[in-house]
């Protein structure tokens, strides 16, 4: 079974990636006010990056807030990236920060809302991932 | 000043903390925090490298520069500020200020690079020929139509963002591949900080595109889509041939072509449109790729055989330590 979380911003762009590649997700909300996913079996987290020219602020806040409940991190397996290349050496940054601190891999990176293949990888990509999980887990 | 006594209008002043769409406030801060200026770059440094380019690898170089010049001076002086009347907060009208005044930096820095590295002559004669270019000068007009105060709003914004996210490309690509073969690299330097910025820009429009018609009914929103891949598809064939005329000459068409198609997709996922071009031609060159941005290989999903692969070091957090 596929466990995935996604944050999007009001602009879309992992939105329509997530729709593209039509598997169940829960989306972090924009919003504060609104309820924050509470997972209840391991997931895979796709996060776009906001970083200015130095790298800050990668991560957005609402993500943050996702992670910073142990439970949430606990099951987190791994990271996918959203950005553009033309962010130069911060293109995707949210995903290696999100990595390094959660100790888990970064496991695709994609522009935007992504290409047709990027779609196709990461769909085969998860796919394989979480029967190799289920297979590791009894 | 106009006389506002014969107006009910209310002249307001923009409070920034009470903040009506989010983005106005994020990208206000992302554009601040990273303006520079052309100055900041050690330019000097290219002046032996230009001496090891050829003739017609010189003139290529200034006249590449000049055609992204004139985009620059038409997104500073017409498109930013034609965007402004249509402004659906105070907050966006100084986001596109910020914008406006940026592209006058793009367009100076250009100036810059020329008076360290080229003679007087040369840099005239390729203005001379930006005036001259049939294909420059029409697409600059193509665009400059849609930015006449009597078009559509919304059409105004596509036009902005095919600019900002495409039409830069056919010149962005020289300076990345000089930078890929180790030559011009402070000029890639500064290359690298416009480009960072028309990505702002391009995402900021497209996004308010967006939020402007969200609310209309179906058929506005297919007629706009219409125009927007119409004028697209006028954009490219232009391009394309401009393309050709530069780069025949150092048999680098192929590979900048496929550099447009590559842009124009995401030009047009600015907007919340689909791709128009196949993957097959969106094939850049990975040494361009990496001139954009270093370490952006991707990865081999999941199988860790990518080189730049990533697992987080081990990285012992205490929950109040998750100040990213």
């Amino acid at each position: 079974m596929t466990g995935l979380v996604y944050y999007s911003s009001v602009s879309g762009n992992t939105a329509r990636l997530v729709r593209s590649l039509g598997m169940n997700a829960d989306r972090i909300p924009v919003r504060p006010a609104e309820p924050m996913p509470s997972p209840e079996r391991p997931f895979v987290l796709i996060c776009p990056t906001f970083a200015d020219g130095a790298g800050r602020g990668a991560v957005p806040k609402q993500v943050i807030r996702f992670l910073n409940r142990p439970a949430n991190r606990a099951l987190l397996q791994g990271v996918i990236g959203a950005g553009n290349r033309n962010f130069g050496a911060t293109f995707a940054l949210s995903a290696k920060v999100i990595a390094a601190k959660c100790n888990v891999p970064v496991l695709y990176r994609f522009e935007m809302a992504g290409t047709e293949i990027d779609i196709a990888r990461i769909r085969e990509g998860l796919n394989k991932f979480w029967s190799a999980e289920c297979s590791t887990m009894v | 000043m106009k006389d506002l006594n014969h107006t009910t209008i209310v002249p307001r002043a923009i409070n920034w903390n009470r903040i009506q769409d989010d983005k106005d406030l994020e990208v206000w801060n992302r554009l601040t925090v990273n303006f520079w200026l052309p100055e900041k770059v050690p330019l000097s440094n290219d002046v032996q490298s230009w001496a090891t380019l050829t003739d017609v690898e010189r003139t290529l170089t200034i006249r590449v520069l000049t055609g992204l010049t004139l985009l620059d001076t038409i997104q500073n002086t017409v498109g930013a500020p034609s965007l402004l009347p249509d402004a659906q907060t105070p907050h966006e009208e100084a986001v596109l200020t910020n914008i406006a005044f940026m592209e006058a930096v793009h367009a100076r820095s250009y100036s810059s690079i020329f008076s360290t590295l080229c003679s007087t002559k040369e840099v005239d004669e390729a203005f001379r020929w930006s005036e001259e270019n049939p294909h420059l000068q029409s697409k600059s007009r193509l665009i400059l139509q849609e930015y006449n105060a009597a078009a559509d709003p919304n059409k105004r914004k596509i036009a902005s963002v095919f600019l900002e996210s495409f039409l830069f490309y056919s010149g962005f690509y020289l300076p990345m591949y000089w930078s890929s073969r180790a030559k011009l690299t402070n000029t890639a330097d500064l290359i690298r900080l416009i480009i960072r910025d028309e990505a702002i820009h391009g995402y900021y429009i497209g996004y308010k595109f967006q939020r402007a018609t969200e609310l209309m009914s179906e058929t506005e929103r297919a007629a706009l889509k219409d125009f927007a891949f119409a004028l697209m598809f006028d954009l490219y064939e232009i391009e394309a041939q401009y393309t050709a005329e530069l780069y025949d000459d150092l048999g680098l068409t192929e590979d900048v072509k496929a550099f447009l198609h590559y842009n124009a997709n995401k030009a047009l996922q600015n907007l919340g449109y689909e791709a128009l071009f196949p993957a097959q031609a969106c094939e850049v060159n990975p040494a361009i790729l990496a001139a954009l941005s270093p370490d952006s290989e991707n990865h081999d999903f999941f199988s860790g055989s990518g080189s730049s692969y990533v697992i987080g070091k081990a990285v012992a957090t205490e929950d109040e330590d998750w100040d990213f």
